[in-house]
C-alpha cells in the first residue's frame, strides 16, 4: 500500500509498526497468569478448588439429602459411623462413636431377648452408643460467651445485627464439647415444624417420634410455639431416645431393622448444638440468611467460612477438629496407587476448599485444563464435553488420552452402587401383571422377556454412554453384599454364557418369546392388530435414547411410541399408574442390597402406597422372602435369600434391562488421595495437595499470548488510517462525484 | 405531559393485572402446589404427609381463587391468588419456595447484573454508533461494503457461539482473562472484560447495520446538503447534524431496554458465572422455584412498561416537535 505523502503519515505508521513489533515480540514471554480466577493471596494456601453447579437447597442436616449438598454437610457434620475410605466392599466403622453400637432386643413387655430371637417376637431394638469424649465444636458465635459465661449473641435484633450477613461478620466465637444430648436434639429436629425431613420415613421407627411430631404441631396450632423462631427441643422429651450420661446415646426403634445401623451413618443423626438453633432463631437472622440451613455448625474437619449462593462457598479447616488419622489399610492396589502414603497423618490434610459456581460444563472443563479446578468428577454435569479430549475407550477399558497423560492427570473409575433401568409398570394389563387370567399374565411375562432381550444394553451404552457402564444382571449392583460376578451372576433369561462372558440371547429367541406371548411378528395373533407399546419419558434429553430404543424394539416387530412430557406429569403418571414403560434410576442410600431390593416389596408400591416400588411389582413369594431378609442381621448369611429374590425378579422381569453406571474422576497431578466412593461423603478430609507443584504447573500452562492484542491494535490503527486517508481525500476533492443533481 | 404520564401509568395497571393472571394460571393451574412441593422435596422418600406439611407451611394449602370455608372478605383474601400473586403489586415478593427472602436476593443480585449489562449497553452503543457513522462516512467505498458484509456475518452467528468461542480463544488459548468467575471492586474488571466484549460483539452486527441505515437516510436529506453547501467539513456535518437527528430512531430501540438492564442476561451470566439476576432466574427455573420465577417475570413486565414510558419521554428531549398529550 502506498503511504500518503506527508511525513506525519510515515511517522504514524512507523509508530504503529513499532508497537506491533513490541507486542509480537512479547509472544511467549512468561508473565503472571492473567487468567487466574483466584486472588494472588491464595497461591500459598493448601486450598482445593472445586465447583458447584446449583445452589445447595439445604445444609441443615435434618433436611439435606442430595449429593451436592452432602459435599458440604458431611464436611461440617460428623455422623456416628461412616464407611472406610479405602476398603471395598464398603465397611462401616465408628466415627464420632467410640465403637459399634451394642444392640439388644426387647419383647412387647420390655423383657430383654437373646440376639437370635425370632424377628416376630422383637418389639423393640435398642442401640446403645458410646460417644468419643473430648470432641469439640468448630468455633462459632453461637458459643461465644463473656467473662461471666453469658452468651454474647443471645439478644440480637434487626438493629444490633446491622450489616452482618456472613458468620465471619461476628467478632467473637466460642466452642464447647460435644455431648450425647446434641444427637438427641437433632433426632427431635426431624419432626420440628417447618422442617420436612426426608429421613422421617425411616426415623419414624424411633419409639415416640411420631407422638412428638403430633405434640409439637398441637403446640404450634394452639399458638404456644412460634415455628419461625427458636423451638427449644430440649423441652420436649422423646421416649425412644435417652442420654444416660453425657457420652452415651440410647436409641430405641420399633421391631428389628438391622439396616438402621447404616442410617446412623447419615447426617440425619449428627450432633446439632441447641445454642446454634437459639442463635439463628433471633429476629433478623432469617432475613439475612443466617440460618442453620446456610451456616451449619458441627464438629467435622471443616467449617463453613463463606457462603455466597451462586458465587462461592468456602470451607476452612476446623481448628478444633478431633484426633482423626489417615487410614493405613486399603484394598489391593491402594498402596501402589499411593493411597497409603499418608498413613497415620492427622486429618484433614488440606487447609480448606473453595467451591466456585460453575453452571455450564464447557467453562468448567476449560478451567480444569488450565489447572484452576483440581478435580473433575463425571457425576458433576449431565454431559461431559471433554470426553474425546480426555479419555479413550479401548477394549471396554477406559484410559487417559495422550494429552491428558502429558498433563499428568490421574484417572480413577468406579462402578457405582447404583442402577439405571428400563422398567414396566406391572399394573399395566398388556405388559404388566394386570391380565385377567394366569395365562394372560404368563403371556405378558414372555412379552417382557422378549423385550428384555431386544433392548440391547451393550449397544445402548456404546452409543449413548460412551461405553461407560456395566450391563445390569440383576437388581443388586456390584460391590454390595449379595452381588454375584461371572456366570453365577448372569441373568439367564437374557444372556447365555459363552467364551467366558455373558452373551445376549439372539433376536430369534426374542421373536419366539414374542410369538408365545401371542404376538408373532409383533401382531396380535387373534386380531392381527400390531402391538403398540408406550414409553413414558420426561425431557428432551431422552429423545436420543428413545430413538435407539424404538429402533431396537422394531427389530422384533414391536412398535414403541414415546410419550414425552415434563417432569411433574411424568411423576404423576407413575403415581397414578398410567405409565407403561419408562426409565428410572436409583443411587444407593447405603451400600446394602436391602436398599435395592426394598423397591420391589409390594408394600412400597408407588400407586398403592406412594412408595419407591415404581414398578408396582407385587409377588407374595418375593414379599415373604423380603420380610425374612429384612430382619436378618447384616453379618448373617443372606446370600441364599438374596439369590431367590433376584431369581424371582429376573423371571418376572419388571426390569427390562439397565446398567450400573461407571463413574470416573480426573484429578490434577498435585491432588492426592482421591478415590471414588459413591456412598462416602466425608472424603474431602483425606485429600492431600502439593501446592508448589500446582503453582509451577499453573504458571506453565497459562502463559498469556499477547500477539492477539497486537493484531487487534494494528487492525484498529490500519482502519483509522484508512478512514483518515479517505477523509483527507474527500476534503481535498473539488467536486463530489454523484452529489450534484 | 403529566397527564400523559398518569394515563400511561394507569394503563399499566390492567396490563400488569393481565400479566399477573396469566402468570398465576401458568404456575398454579398448570403446575399444582403438589408439583411444587415435590420439586422442592426431591424425588426420593417423599411421603404424602411431607407434601401436605410443605404446602401448609408455605400457604399453598389454600384454594386458588375462592375460599368457601372462610367468611366475608377472607373468602377472597385467604386464597393462593391474593396471598402469593396480588401482593406482588406492592413489590412484596415474599419468600422463595426454598424459604429465602426474594426481595433481599433481588437487591443483592441486581448489582452484578448491572456491572455486566451497563458496560455492554454503553460500550455497545458507543461502538455501534461510531462504526455506523464511520461506514456512513465511507459510504459507497470498498470499506463500507466490507463493513456491511462483516455486519451480516456477525448478525448471523448465535450469541452462544460468541460466548463459547470467546471463552475458548481469549481465555483458554490466549490465557488473557479468566474464563469465568466474579469479584467485587476493581478486580471485577478482569472477570467482566470478556463477557462485556462478547456482549458488545454479539450485538454489533445488527446495531451497526441499523444505525448505518439511519445515518444514510439522514445524509441524503436537504439540510445535510445545505450544511455541506455552507462549507462545513464532513465531520462537522456528521457529528453536528446527522448524529443528532439520527438519534431519534436510535433512542426508540435503546431507551426501552434501559430498565431491563437490571434483570441481567440468562445465558451470559450463566456461562461466565456472574452471580446476577440472570443466574438467579435460570437457577430458579431449573430448581422449579416458581416463587422466584413469578417474581422475575412480574418485575420484567414492570420494567418493560417503564422502558416504553421512558422511550416516549426521551422523544421530547431529543425532538422539540414531539409533545406528549
Amino acid at each position: 500500500m502506498m503511504l500518503p505523502g506527508s511525513g506525519s503519515w510515515r511517522r504514524t505508521f512507523a509508530a504503529a509498526a513499532l508497537l506491533a513489533a513490541l507486542c509480537l515480540a512479547s509472544v511467549g514471554v512468561r508473565a503472571g497468569a492473567w487468567n487466574d480466577p483466584y486472588p494472588a493471596s491464595e497461591r500459598g494456601q493448601a486450598l482445593v478448588y472445586e465447583s458447584f453447579n446449583s445452589r445447595p437447597k439445604h445444609l441443615d442436616p435434618a433436611q439435606s439429602y442430595v449429593e451436592d449438598e452432602a459435599w458440604f454437610v458431611y464436611s461440617v457434620y460428623e455422623p456416628l459411623y461412616d464407611y472406610h475410605y479405602l476398603k471395598r466392599p464398603y465397611s462401616l466403622q465408628p466415627n464420632v462413636a467410640e465403637a459399634m453400637p451394642q444392640v439388644s432386643y426387647r419383647d412387647a413387655q420390655g423383657n430383654e431377648l437373646p440376639a437370635d430371637a425370632p424377628v416376630a417376637s422383637i418389639a423393640e431394638t435398642v442401640y446403645e452408643i458410646r460417644i468419643r469424649p473430648g470432641i469439640r465444636y468448630q468455633p462459632h458465635p453461637a458459643f461465644a460467651v463473656d467473662a461471666e459465661g453469658r452468651p454474647l449473641y443471645a439478644d440480637l435484633d434487626e438493629d444490633s445485627l446491622g450489616e452482618r450477613s456472613q458468620i465471619g461478620d461476628f467478632e467473637h466465637t466460642g466452642t464447647r464439647e460435644l455431648e450425647a444430648a446434641d444427637f438427641a436434639y437433632q433426632i427431635k429436629r426431624l419432626v420440628r415444624p417447618r422442617i420436612e425431613s426426608p429421613g422421617l420415613a425411616i426415623f419414624s421407627q424411633i419409639v415416640g417420634l411420631e407422638d412428638l411430631a403430633a405434640r409439637l404441631q398441637a403446640e404450634v396450632d394452639a399458638g404456644r410455639l412460634d415455628p419461625e423462631g427458636w423451638i427449644d427441643m430440649r423441652q420436649f422429651p422423646l421416649e425412644g431416645v435417652a442420654t444416660p450420661d453425657p457420652h452415651t446415646l440410647r436409641i430405641r426403634i420399633r421391631g428389628k431393622y438391622p439396616q438402621f445401623l447404616n442410617w446412623l451413618a447419615t447426617t440425619f443423626v449428627v450432633p446439632v448444638p441447641w445454642e446454634a438453633e437459639r442463635f439463628y432463631g433471633q429476629p433478623g437472622m432469617g432475613r439475612r440468611e443466617l440460618t442453620l440451613d446456610m451456616w451449619p455448625v458441627g464438629t467435622g474437619p471443616f467449617m463453613m467460612e463463606r457462603n455466597l449462593p451462586l458465587r462461592e462457598i468456602r470451607l476452612a479447616r476446623n481448628p478444633e477438629y478431633r484426633r482423626d488419622l489417615y487410614p493405613c489399610e486399603g484394598e489391593p492396589g491402594d498402596a501402589e496407587a499411593g493411597l497409603l502414603a499418608d498413613c497415620g497423618k492427622q486429618l484433614p490434610l488440606v487447609d480448606g476448599f473453595r467451591f466456585s459456581y460453575e453452571k455450564e460444563a464447557t467453562p468448567f472443563w476449560n478451567k480444569f485444563l488450565q489447572g484452576y479446578y483440581d478435580m473433575y468428577a463425571s457425576t458433576r454435569f449431565a454431559s461431559f464435553t471433554g470426553f474425546d479430549t480426555a479419555l479413550q475407550l479401548q477394549g471396554g477399558a477406559l484410559s487417559l488420552s495422550p494429552a491428558m497423560e502429558r498433563h499428568g492427570i490421574r484417572l480413577r473409575t468406579e462402578v457405582e452402587p447404583a442402577i439405571e433401568y428400563f422398567l414396566v409398570n406391572m399394573l399395566d394389563p398388556v405388559l404388566g401383571n394386570g391380565g385377567a387370567t394366569p395365562e394372560a399374565r404368563e403371556r405378558a411375562r414372555k412379552l417382557r422377556q422378549a423385550i428384555a432381550i431386544a433392548i440391547d444394553i451393550e449397544e445402548y451404552l456404546a452409543i449413548i454412554k460412551n461405553g461407560l457402564g456395566l450391563p445390569m444382571q440383576g437388581p443388586v449392583p456390584p460391590g454390595l453384599a449379595g452381588y454375584r460376578d461371572g456366570e453365577a451372576g448372569m441373568n439367564p433369561y437374557v444372556y447365555t454364557w459363552a467364551n467366558g462372558r455373558a452373551k445376549r440371547r439372539s433376536l430369534d429367541e426374542a421373536r419366539r418369546l414374542l410369538a408365545e406371548a401371542g404376538y408373532p411378528d409383533g401382531r396380535d395373533v387373534g386380531t392381527g392388530v400390531p402391538l403398540i407399546l408406550y414409553f413414558d419419558g420426561y425431557d428432551s434429553f431422552q429423545r436420543a435414547r428413545l430413538e435407539l430404543l424404538v429402533k431396537q424394539l422394531a427389530r422384533i416387530g414391536v412398535q414403541l411410541v414415546p410419550r414425552l412430557t415434563e417432569w411433574n406429569r411424568f411423576q404423576e403418571k407413575h403415581r397414578k399408574g398410567n405409565a407403561q414403560m419408562s426409565f428410572w434410576g436409583w443411587n444407593a442410600d447405603y451400600p446394602d442390597p436391602e436398599n435395592f431390593l426394598f423397591q420391589y416389596y409390594s408394600k412400597n408400591g408407588k400407586v398403592r402406597f406412594q412408595g419407591e416400588n415404581v414398578t408396582n411389582y407385587d409377588d407374595p413369594g418375593f414379599d415373604a422372602l423380603f420380610e425374612e431378609f429384612r430382619g436378618m442381621d447384616l453379618d448373617a448369611d443372606r446370600q441364599p435369600v438374596i439369590d431367590r429374590m433376584v431369581e424371582l425378579l429376573r423371571h418376572d422381569a419388571p426390569l427390562l434391562g439397565g446398567w450400573n453406571n461407571e463413574a470416573f474422576q480426573l484429578s490434577q497431578p498435585w491432588l492426592g488421595n482421591t478415590k471414588p466412593g459413591k456412598v462416602i461423603h466425608s472424603y474431602r478430609k483425606y485429600y492431600s495437595l502439593d501446592v508448589d507443584r500446582r503453582n509451577v504447573l499453573r504458571a506453565e500452562w497459562n502463559r498469556p499470548a499477547l500477539w492477539p492484542l497486537a493484531m487487534a491494535a494494528i487492525a484498529i490503527v490500519v482502519i483509522a488510517l484508512l478512514a483518515l486517508r479517505h477523509y483527507r481525500r474527500r476534503e481535498a476533492q473539488t467536486a463530489r462525484p454523484g452529489s450534484a443533481t | 405531559m403529566i397527564a400523559y404520564l398518569l394515563r400511561r401509568l394507569l394503563l399499566a395497571v390492567p396490563t400488569l393485572i393481565g400479566v399477573n393472571l396469566l402468570l398465576f394460571t401458568l404456575f398454579f393451574v398448570i403446575s399444582s402446589p403438589d408439583d411444587m412441593a415435590r420439586a422442592q422435596l426431591g424425588a426420593k422418600r417423599v411421603t404424602p404427609e411431607a407434601i401436605e406439611r410443605w404446602k401448609a407451611d408455605r400457604g399453598y394449602d389454600k384454594p386458588l381463587f375462592w375460599n368457601a370455608q372462610a367468611a366475608g372478605r377472607a373468602r377472597f383474601t385467604e386464597t393462593i391468588f391474593v396471598q402469593k400473586s396480588a401482593r406482588m403489586f406492592l413489590f412484596d415478593f415474599g419468600k422463595s419456595d426454598a424459604g429465602r427472602d426474594i426481595n433481599r436476593e433481588l437487591s443483592t443480585r441486581m448489582w452484578p447484573s448491572l456491572a455486566l449489562a451497563l458496560p455492554v449497553f454503553l460500550v455497545g452503543l458507543f461502538v455501534a454508533i461510531t462504526l455506523a457513522l464511520l461506514l456512513a462516512f465511507l459510504r459507497a467505498t470498498w470499506l463500507d461494503f466490507t463493513g456491511v458484509i462483516v455486519c451480516v456475518v456477525l448478525m448471523s452467528i448465535s450469541s452462544l457461539f460468541y460466548i463459547i468461542a470467546g471463552q475458548y480463544l481469549v481465555a483458554r488459548v490466549w490465557n488473557l482473562v479468566p474464563i469465568s468467575g466474579f469479584a467485587t471492586g476493581l478486580d471485577a474488571a478482569r472477570f467482566l472484560a470478556l463477557p462485556v466484549a462478547v456482549g458488545v460483539l454479539a450485538g454489533l452486527g445488527s446495531n451497526v447495520r441499523w444505525y448505518r441505515a439511519i445515518f444514510l437516510e439522514e445524509i441524503g436529506k436537504d439540510y445535510v446538503r445545505t450544511a455541506r453547501a455552507k462549507g462545513l467539513s464532513e465531520l462537522a456535518v456528521l457529528f453536528r447534524h446527522v448524529l443528532k437527528n439520527g438519534m431519534i430512531p436510535i433512542l426508540t430501540g435503546t431507551v426501552v431496554v434501559i430498565p431491563s438492564l437490571f434483570l441481567g442476561s440468562l445465558i451470559t451470566e450463566s456461562f461466565f458465572g456472574i452471580p446476577g439476576l440472570g443466574t438467579f432466574t435460570i437457577e430458579a427455573i431449573l430448581m422449579q422455584d416458581f416463587a422466584i420465577v413469578r417474581a422475575m417475570v412480574f418485575i420484567g413486565s414492570v420494567l418493560y412498561i417503564a422502558g416504553l414510558v421512558l422511550t416516549d419521554l426521551s422523544y421530547t428531549l431529543v425532538d422539540p416537535r414531539v409533545r406528549l398529550q
